[in-house]
């Protein structure tokens, strides 16, 4: 074994040194190879965390939210739906939500109008949410007026802003009383907009869902862990598209370094020339090309990772984010959870070096079988 | 599904893989009819130019094979959360008929290119180069091996469907089902034990032996073949019928693959890793015991297949030292 370690230290050294030896040329390959890197490695990175967030944000809600259905359309829940429901063994907790949108002509933006049941707001107050402070420039203590749907004017104090930690959830948030929020919508009375479930058991939550599809022929119950699904495959679907779109880079990364292996320079060629001569084997010249390829690899992946890492968590994934994140005028500014994933590094791997290592084997063994004689000659 | 990112560079090491292949294959076929080291003919010269460049070619397709073997497994625990009804990997690979033959035949490629990576090293360490031939007709073998693969992993991929209700790993490792999974699941625990430690204590020692005996023996060199393969099926029976059951705590738990998940600490990694390389070490060590016939081979090939047996030993070694510590960590009393 230790015969073999020196051997590969020692060809690992020369190649370190011919590599040196050669900056302008290794230099442009580790610059597109380390951006192909951090690209992927962004939008890998970037769409793990947002699916994170997405998992931490839904852990908190109901697991089923019931839904009432009139010729296929969303429609409000009439009183006596709740008691209808009755009893249903393993439901911890029903609730009738109160919510709604308003458009605000000032902003040209949407708000979710919420009555918040887990907090008493005291009448003629609200709550709002940290992206209504910063375009509204509100704060505790003033006072805000929204035109309501009927034409008349009302006003609201605001009690308090939302914590900024919350913002993925509650950017456009504004909270307030049931009676303020039913007269401000000209609420019919004893309606809900849905009502929310409470499941214990996992695995009783489908089961829950039939039962409620029995009570009530005309609703139709969302499952929390549906939702979460359809955002982890939503999420999947974005970065696998990227990722298509970005084979052609890819590819062309394929043949940029097919072409950078394949063009040895007369210089280069005479270096293997006289190698051979002095009795390097086909196989020395090949392990020294292979660990050139390794060490340009493993600088441009670890590079480009680190950038990417730095690209994501720290500058917000300012590149690219339009494309996965989807838009809104009230976006939520938030941070996101550092996260790697085992299975991230694996395929990115297979994205970057596969490709790069399949375009060079032609080009290395052109290179290490060619006839000492010739090269030296010419 | 297709457009998931692991999903996507799958196939593309598959696709590769059996491209590969397929540029080498006409090459192989030239080279068993020609080769002749003994000629100075221009064919020969440029078969054996040529050999370099395909022997590369084969060792990166059969590196990329283990590093798809874990992908695969890591991704299909990663999808179950796609699937109703699915908790771990078990319920990923049943969502639809081509999900197991797809891992089987990946495992299968895994092993025989560990065993071809150790016929390469062996053939390149020898002066005139004696097993090409051989080489190259497993080469042969292997093409229509890794299109398996491939065909198997699209249709598998290709097929998945978020909204199928597959089963989870309680009802096909349960003791009730009439599989051959739940007949192991429903061995008593004292019985599987003693079959685990003495299968792997087997394989050890007779690997040990083979070592220190400088791999010179035939018989000592098959017999670590077998049985390295042998106690590879025993330590799965095991981890299925009663290590899983320690590691979940669980007395009816028996799911060989929840232990890779993040709420059991990875741990499976640390059984599966060491046993895997056991496992191939130990077969390519029984395969390299053939060699040792050839006058060329005659030390190189002990030498390789001792070495390998050292590995399978360690392997194994490690492996059941890691099971017995789960073991004896878990606070669940199956044995009184």
């Amino acid at each position: 074994m230790k015969p073999w370690i020196e051997r590969q230290r020692h060809l690992i050294d020369f190649t370190a040194q011919s590599l040196a030896r050669r900056k302008g040329k290794s230099l442009g390959l580790l610059v597109v190879y380390t951006l192909l890197v951090f690209v992927l490695a962004s939008v890998a990175l970037y769409t793990h965390a947002l699916r994170n967030e997405a998992t931490r944000v839904l852990a908190g809600t109901p697991e089923i939210v019931l839904q009432r259905l009139i010729a296929g359309r969303h429609d409000l829940v009439p009183p006596g739906y709740i008691e209808k429901i009755g009893r249903i063994r393993g439901v911890q907790k029903i609730e009738g939500r109160l919510w709604g949108y308003y458009y605000d002509s000032v902003l040209k933006a949407n708000y979710t109008f919420m009555v918040a049941t887990d907090r008493e707001i005291a009448p003629g107050e609200i709550v709002v949410g940290p992206a209504l402070e910063r375009t509204r420039e509100l704060s505790a203590g003033n006072g805000v007026s929204f035109r309501a749907y009927t034409g008349e004017l009302h006003t609201f104090i605001v009690a308090e802003v939302l914590a900024h930690e919350s913002e993925l959830v509650s950017a456009d948030l504004v909270l307030m009383n049931a009676a303020d929020f039913r007269r401000f919508f000209a609420y019919p009375a004893g309606h809900h907009t849905d009502i929310a479930l409470w499941v214990a058991n996992p695995l009783e939550v489908r089961n829950v869902g039939v039962k409620l599809l029995d009570a009530l022929p005309d609703s139709r119950p969302i499952l929390r862990e549906e939702v979460l699904r359809t955002y982890a495959s939503i999420f999947d679907w974005r970065e696998g598209m990227m990722l298509a779109l970005l084979s052609a880079a890819i590819l062309a990364f394929g043949i940029f370094a097919w072409e950078k292996a394949a063009g040895l320079s007369a210089e280069e060629k005479r270096e293997i020339g006289i190698l051979k001569a002095i009795g390097w084997e086909t196989g020395d010249v090949i392990a020294m090309k292979f660990w050139e390829g390794f060490l340009v690899s493993l600088l441009a992946f670890l590079v480009g990772y680190v950038a990417a890492y730095v690209h994501v968590f720290h500058f917000e994934f300012a590149l690219f984010a339009p494309v996965l994140k989807g838009w809104a005028v009230l976006y939520p500014s938030f941070a996101l959870t550092p996260q790697i994933d085992g299975l991230q590094v694996a395929t990115l791997f297979v994205f970057t070096v596969l490709p790069y290592t399949a375009a060079t084997l032609v080009p290395i063994w052109r290179a290490a079988t060619t006839d000492p004689d010739t090269v030296m000659r010419s | 599904m297709i457009f998931q990112p692991a999903i996507i560079a799958l196939l593309l090491a598959a696709g590769l893989s059996l491209a590969m292949l397929a540029v080498a294959s006409p090459f192989a076929l030239q080279l068993i009819r020609h080769w002749d080291l003994g000629s100075g003919s221009e064919r020969q010269l440029r078969l054996e130019r040529l050999t370099y460049l395909f022997s590369m070619m084969v060792a990166l397709v059969c590196g990329l094979q283990v590093l798809s073997t874990l992908l695969f497994v890591f991704n299909a625990d990663k999808m179950s959360v796609m699937f109703v009804g699915a908790m771990c990997a078990v319920g990923a690979l049943n969502a639809n008929v081509y999900g197991f033959p797809a891992l089987y035949a990946q495992l299968v490629a895994f092993f025989f290119a560990a065993t071809w990576l150790a016929i390469n090293r062996l053939d390149n360490q020898a002066r005139d180069y004696p097993l090409t031939r051989l080489k190259y007709r497993l080469l042969l073998a292997y093409a229509p091996l890794a299109a398996a693969v491939l065909y198997l992993q699209f249709n598998y991929f290709i097929r998945l469907e978020a909204d199928v209700i597959t089963s989870c790993c309680g009802s096909l490792f349960s003791e009730e089902a009439d599989t051959v999974a739940s007949e192991v699941s429903a061995l008593a625990p004292a019985r599987a034990m003693s079959v685990f430690y003495a299968m792997l204590g087997g394989a050890i020692l007779l690997a040990v032996w083979h070592w220190k005996g400088a791999g010179r023996g035939l018989w000592s060199g098959l017999a670590v073949g077998t049985a390295s393969v042998a106690a590879f099926f025993a330590a799965l029976a095991g981890v299925v019928a009663f290590v899983s059951l320690y590691i979940y705590e669980h007395p009816n738990h028996h799911c060989p693959f929840c232990i890779l998940k993040p709420e059991y600490g990875y741990q499976g990694y640390l059984l599966y890793l060491p046993l895997f390389a056991a496992a191939a070490a130990g077969l390519a060590a029984g395969v390299l015991s053939l060699f040792g016939g050839r006058p060329n081979l005659a030390t190189l090939a002990p030498q390789a297949s001792a070495r390998l047996a050292g590995i399978a030993a360690a392997g194994f070694a490690l492996f059941v030292l890691g099971a017995s510590v789960m073991v004896l960590r878990s606070n669940l009393i199956l044995i009184e």
